[in-house]
Parts: C-alpha cells; structure tokens; sequence
C-alpha cells in the first residue's frame, strides 16, 4: 500500500509546462497580465511626462497656498471657511468641499424620507395611493437628472415672486406673501428665521442632550425589561415626553434664551433670518426626488422579500400588525435593502457634482472649476478632485458596511 | 344514506333556491371602490387627499398643456395667438417644438442629409431586432455584424474604404483564428488578437488609400462637431452600451477569478471608477486625456466622450454581473469542473448564460443610467438636446423659454428609458425557467 501513497515521481521542469500545466499556467497568465498593464502605464506616464515638458510644466501642488482672488457665493462653506477672495485656493477647495458635504448630507436625509414613505405608499392596498406614488416612481427615474434639476431651478428662478412682490401696493395688498409670516419664497432664495442664541441658552442646549440621553436609557431599560420579564412597556409616548418635556420648562424658567431673527422685507431684498440660495435648494429638492424614487423601489422590494410565512406566523401569535411590522417584517427586510440603499447614497453623494448645472458653489465648481482655469492645473485639481470623490465614497461604503453588519442575522 | 335522510327528516326541500344577486355592497363598482379607496378610516382620508393632489396638479397643468399656438413662429407670435383667442397668456408655446425640432433632434447636422441618420437608425434597428427578439434566419446575424460598419458609414461619411478595412480587420481575425486553430488553441487565440492589429496598424491605411485614389466612392464627410440633438445622445448612448457590456463581462470574470493579480487588477479599475462621478471623468476626458496621448495626437471630442461613457458603465455592469456570478450556485460550476471543461468552456455554456439571465434588470437599469448622464456631455460642450436648449433660448425668437423645451426632452427621454425597461421585463419572463 505505501506505493499508493508514495508521491509521483518528481518530474524535471520543462518550459511548455508553463502553458500546459494549469499549476503553473494562471503563474503564466498573471505574470502577462501584470506586464501588460505596466507596460501601458509606463506608456501613458512616459507620454505625460513628454507632454508636460514641452509645455514647460512641472506637477507641482505650491499653487494651492497662493491667493485665490475670486468670490464665492456666501453659503455654508464660506461661512465655516471665512472665506474671501483673499484666502488662497486651498481654502477655497475646502469651502467646495462643505458644500459637496452638506447637499449630500441633506440630500441623503430628505431622499431617504420621500423613499421609506413613498415606498410603504406605494405597497399601501389602496390602489389610488400606490398608483400615485407609481407616477412618481417612474416620472422621476425615467427622466435625466440633470432635467430635473434645471427645471426645478426654472421653477424656483422663474416662477416664484421677487421680494418687491411682498411689498403691499397702493391698494394694500401685496401679489405675494410670506407663509405665516415665517418662511418667503423669493426668486432670490429661500429665507427662513435664524435662532439667536442668548444668555442661559448652552444651559438650555445641555438639559437637551441630558434629556436625550435619558429617552435612550428609558429605552434600553424597557427592552431589557421585555426580554428579561416580558412585561412591555410603552416606548413612544414615554420617550419623547422624556426627550421634550424639560426643555420646555426650562426654556420658559430661563426666561426664554433663544429667540428668533424673523427674515423682514427692507429696501429691495429680505433681510436677517436664514437665507438659503436657489441652487442649493434646487440642487437639494432634485436630487432627494430623484433618488427617493430609486429609494422607494428599494423599500418596497425589500418589503416583498420577506416571505408572507412570516407576516403569517406574526399574526398566529397573536402579535399586532403594526408591531409585526416593526419587530417581525422590517429588520427582515433592513437586510435586503441596507446594500442597494448605500449604492443609492454613494450616487446621491456623486451626482451632487451636478451643482454644476446652477452654479452652486461645490468641489467641483471651486477646485475643479474656477482654481483650475485661473492656474491652468489641470491634472494636480482633476487629480486631487477625483481624490476626494474616491475618498468620500470609500468612507460612506465603508459607514453603511459597519451598519449593515450590525443589522446582520445573527447566525450561530 | 339518503334514504335514512329521508325518513328521519320530516321535509328536505327538493330543488335548488333561485341565486340571489350579492348584496349592493358587495358587488361590482361599489364593492371596488369599498375594497380599494375606502377600506378603513385612514385610507379614507389618504384616498380624498390623494385625488386633492391630482386634481391640483391637472388643474395647474392641464390648461397651460392644452394650448393652441403649435403653428406659432416665436414667442411674440404664441403671446399674438393666445391673447387674440382670449385666453391668458401664460400657457405652453407648442410652436418651439415645431420649429426646431430639426435642431432638436439632428443638431447641426446638414439638412440635406438628414436621410442618412433615419437610415442609420433603420439599420440599428434592423440589426437589432435578432438580438432583442430571436428567431430570425442566420445570414440575417451576418447583417447585424456589419450594421455598426454600416451605421458608421452612414452617420460620419467619408471614403467607404475606411469602415471597409476595420470590418477586414475582424474577418481576418476570425479566419487567422480558424486556420491557426487546428494546431493548437494557443496559437489560435494569439494569431486571432495580433494579425487584425498588425493589419490596422501598418496595411489598412495604405490599402485604403490606395483604394480610394483608385476607387473614390463614399458618403460627404461630417465632422462630430455638427452632430448635436437627441442624434448625439442615441449615439454616444447606444455606442456605449454595445460597447460597455463585452468590457463590463470580462471585468467581473475578473474580479470572480481565482488569479489573484487580475482580481485586484480588477477590483482597483472598478473602485476608482465607481468612486469618482462621470462629470469629473468628461472633465478629464476633454482636459486631460490628450496629455495622456503621444505628443501631437489630437482625436475627436465626442469618441473621447464615447470611450470615458464606455469605461464609467462597464464599471457599473461589472457589479452588476458580479452579482450574477456569486448567485449561480456552486454546484453548476462544480458540474462544469467534472465534465472537464476548460474555464472559458465552463463559462460560456455553463456559468455565464445563468449569470446573465440573473443580472437582466441590473444590466438593462445601468443601460438607463448611461442613457440618462448622455445628458451630462452639454457640460464638456456637446450639443446634446439639453444644451440646445440654451442655444434656442439665445435667439432672438424663442428668448426666454423653458418650460416647453424641458418638457418635451423629458417625455423623449421617458419614452425611450421606460421602454427600455418594460423590455427588461419582457426578456425576464421570457428567460424565465423556474417554474413558481
């Protein structure tokens, strides 16, 4: 028997080996593979390098420490930034870069909304709803983004009063008006009151998070209640009366501290409060729609995934709908949607590059944009800008990925 | 036992009760709208609120849509029409749509030729039409082969014998690959790649020049820069496709395969693609990619665009088909193991005809994305129809509007794009084996 186990004779290595032999083959097959891509890049860089020097040009980085001369819009990031024309280009690279942060930022919140609600509508038994929200699904994915944006730029550019429309007329009566004396929608931007922060108001700001902090430890105290004893607590009511009832006495015992700076119509143009331009709010609106109605298909398929056994089997002992909903159906289908949801946000996040389209001041438009064509560093602004896109969409993988491990089944 | 029933009960009625109609509630419309509109309290009031948001959205839209000025020549005119039929003036003014609608859809392309784009576009659906549907006669595959050579053609001009010598190119392939074959399949595959590439770099120029002294037919030369409208997007958009979805196959081999520097090889092209938008790629396809070039070549903006909008989706389809790949169970690649065939046997027959199957509406949604961010060009300086319509705006005629122009695109745009994915469906049912 030991001739069976004995090993097969050692042959001498022989070159066709290289092809015929599927050991050494994919040896063969990777090697090629690897010279070639060196080969084309050696080519490409070698073609660079060529073309660079007879323009006279070194890749060189120095030009984001000199002055960047040029204005941008005032908007989140050159507030944060304190941006001027006298800050250099670096700056100004990352006042794009706030405001690539925050639309998607916002645009993320929003789009998920619009998508978990239209996606539960569209699934709702009444055919009316779910027809409705079927428009809206195929309306808003069958049409270019970029459509979208412009028009709802159109809308908000053209068809909304400018701030002399507030003004009351000879008659008395204005063509516009403010909505409760609050929010105005201008052709000029959306102005809407700021908080003004007084005396006593970090006070205010700390019972806040104390109170926040309490409705989360109310609500880990009443799940490990419901598993240890069984005995279930309410969980809505209690939470937010914990979460909000000390705020509000203490905002009235503390005299009031925060106040609010309502816009007021002076001269030609609104004045205090909050105002927040047109592209933005265009860019922000489109884009949320847009992939809220990619969101909503999300939802809805993964809301079918969970098979009708399950619902079934809530309902057998004896559990409530909208409670198999939230404990039964929804962290069965969180599994199925959480994947193609953060594809969702990675593009949502990409696509804000389309800021383009109304001027909103983004990465794109300020490092990609203006620095590029006033120091004609073409490839040091495409590559650090494609640098950041990469890095954000790494990150936010990365995010979702921790997430969806956490919503995983638990497999022993 | 009947007659047991009959002696113990004292009357059993003998024939049947005349059927009753339902109950009025429980029938017909009433019974729909009770089941549908208003089952409960709540979709009560979601049903009232949703017919409040259509009634509201048709009645700001339907009278600024049905407006009568479809033969006005500008805006001037369209005020003229509505303000002579006395209605207000702020509804839709049809007529820009008639009256450039060549521009529209053409571009800047010669008005003369418009025939060859329609013909194009016949022959694109000609060629088509076996692969969407099937059952059609094999020479008719022979005609699909040589609709792109004919389409170029077609579409851009110039001596016949360009397009002729590409198409040679592949034919000479395909017979090097036949004949070398029947010593050994390595040899096949390499004679196959090197003689169509030895041939286009150093004896189709020759021969076609020599030709087309000698025999100088072919079409007028159109430059790229004269093509614009949706003609631009149908080009870029279905040049991409046909072009993204070979390139976005072979990356998730790739990226599936055991060999570990073509998978990472793989995984790194994908990544950095996926990771940055197409803008920044267009950006770079019109700013940079000459400095990538030998010093001095300078080739045309929209075939950069093609190539950069190829790479982006055949990233996407790669994932796509990834997916695909992981969901075939691993029996069926086990099974191809055992029976002995090679990878590339394994895949065509075996692994690939499932993968593809799966990966459908993945695929087919990429291939609506591509034809969406065509729009995206108007950046870069293309004349797609959303940067026509600044180019329309800008005449003295049509100075301010938009609405109609947006609009119109948009219904363009979801007519082809919500086709393409009932095609999907349609392809999904079709391909459908599982019995459910």
């Amino acid at each position: 028997m030991s001739s069976m186990t004995d090993s097969p004779p050692r042959e001498s290595f022989r070159l066709s080996q290289l092809i015929y032999d599927t050991r050494y083959r994919s040896m063969t097959i990777q090697v090629l593979t690897l010279l070639l891509v060196c080969v084309g890049i050696y080519w490409l860089v070698d073609n660079l390098l060529a073309n660079l020097a007879s323009l006279g040009l070194q890749p060189n980085f120095g030009f984001l420490d000199s002055r960047a001369g040029y204005d941008i819009a005032s908007s989140f990031g050159t507030w944060i930034m304190n941006y001027s024309s006298a800050s250099d280009h670096l700056t100004a690279a990352f006042v794009g870069i706030l405001n690539t942060l925050l639309v998607a930022f916002l645009g993320v919140i929003l789009a998920t909304i619009l998508g978990v609600l239209a996606g539960v509508m569209r699934l709702s038994k009444n055919w009316l709803v779910s027809r409705l929200m079927a428009v809206y699904v195929e309306g808003f994915r069958n049409v270019p983004l970029l459509l979208w944006i412009l028009l709802i730029y159109a809308v908000f550019s053209e068809g909304t009063p400018r701030p002399n429309d507030f003004r009351p007329g000879p008659d008395g009566t204005a063509a516009a008006s403010m909505i409760w004396d609050t929010f105005a929608i201008t052709n000029r931007g959306f102005y809407m009151p700021a908080p003004v922060w007084g005396a006593n108001s970090g006070l205010l700001a700390g019972v806040f998070v104390a109170s926040l902090v309490a409705a989360i430890f109310y609500r880990r105290y009443a799940k490990k209640l419901l598993f240890d004893t069984g005995r279930l607590l309410p969980m809505v009511w209690p939470m937010f009366v914990i979460a909000l009832v000390p705020v509000v006495l203490f905002y009235f015992l503390l005299g009031r501290p925060v106040s609010l700076d309502y816009p007021v119509l002076a001269g030609f143009n609104f004045q205090g409060g909050i105002q927040v331009d047109n592209p933005l709010m265009a860019l922000w609106l489109a884009l949320s729609l847009y992939t809220g109605a990619f969101i909503t298909e999300i939802v809805r398929a993964g809301i079918l995934s969970v098979s009708k056994g399950q619902a079934e089997a809530a309902a057998a002992l004896g559990i409530r709908p909208n409670r198999a909903m939230s404990l039964v159906i929804l962290p069965q289908a969180m599994r199925v949607i959480i994947p193609p949801l953060t594809s969702q946000y990675l593009n949502l996040t990409k696509n804000s590059s389309l800021a383009i389209a109304v001027g909103y001041a983004d990465v794109r438009a300020t490092l990609g944009g203006i620095t590029l064509n006033q120091t004609g560093r073409a490839l040091e602004c495409m590559l650090l800008l494609g640098l950041f896109y990469l890095a954000l969409s790494l990150i936010i993988s990365f995010l979702m990925n921790v997430f969806n491990n956490s919503m995983k089944l638990q497999e022993r | 036992m009947s007659d047991t029933h009959a002696q113990t009960v004292a009357y059993v009625r003998e024939g049947m009760l005349e059927q009753q109609a339902p109950p009025t509630k429980e029938a017909g419309a009433i019974r729909w709208l009770r089941e549908n509109l208003f089952p409960t309290w709540l979709n009560a009031i979601m049903t009232l609120v949703a017919i409040y948001v259509i009634w509201y959205l048709l009645s700001g839209l339907l009278p600024w849509i049905i407006s009568p000025t479809w033969f006005s020549g500008s805006l001037s005119e369209c005020r003229e029409i509505l303000t002579g039929a006395g209605q207000s003036t702020h509804q839709a003014c049809w007529g820009v749509i008639r009256d450039r609608w060549d521009q529209l859809v053409f571009g800047f392309y010669p008005q003369e030729l418009y025939w060859r784009p329609v013909l194009a576009l016949v022959v694109l659906l000609a060629g088509l039409a076996p692969i969407l549907f099937g059952r059609f006669p094999k020479w008719f595959l022979g005609f699909s082969m040589a609709s792109p050579f004919i389409i170029f053609l077609l579409l851009w001009g110039g001596p016949i014998w360009f397009p002729v010598m590409v198409a040679l190119g592949f034919v000479l392939g395909a017979v090097a690959f036949r004949s070398a074959v029947r010593f050994n399949q390595i040899v096949g595959v390499l004679a196959a790649i090197l003689v169509p590439i030895l041939f286009w770099l150093f004896l189709a120029e020759p021969i076609a020049d020599a030709l087309t002294s000698v025999l100088p037919i072919g079409l007028e030369s159109i430059s790229s820069k004269q093509f614009g409208g949706f003609l631009l997007s149908i080009v870029i958009g279905v040049a991409a496709i046909v072009l993204s979805l070979p390139l976005g196959i072979m990356l998730a081999l790739g990226r599936a395969s055991d060999l570990f520097i073509v998978t990472k090889l793989s995984v790194g092209f994908i990544e950095i693609i996926r990771g940055v938008p197409l803008i920044v790629w267009l950006f770079t396809a019109s700013l940079l990619l000459n400095y990538f070039l030998p010093p001095g070549t300078n080739f045309d903006l929209t075939l950069r665009v093609i190539i950069m909008v190829t790479l982006f989706s055949a990233a996407y389809i790669a994932e796509v088909v990834r997916g695909g790949l992981a969901a075939v169970p691993k029996g069926q690649y086990e099974g191809a193991d055992s029976l002995g065939l090679s990878y590339w046997q394994s895949m065509q027959l075996i692994v690939l005809p499932q993968a593809l199957k799966i990966s459908i509406p993945g695929i087919v949604n990429t291939f609506i994305g591509l034809f969406k961010d065509t729009t995206l060009v108007l950046f870069i300086g293309l004349l797609d129809p959303l940067g026509l319509t600044s180019t329309i705006r800008a005449s003295t005629d049509w100075n301010g509007i938009y609405w109609e122009l947006y609009v119109f695109i948009g219904l363009m745009f979801f007519i082809a794009c919500f086709s393409m994915g009932r095609y999907s469906l349609h392809l999904e049912k079709k391909l459908q084996r599982e019995h459910r």
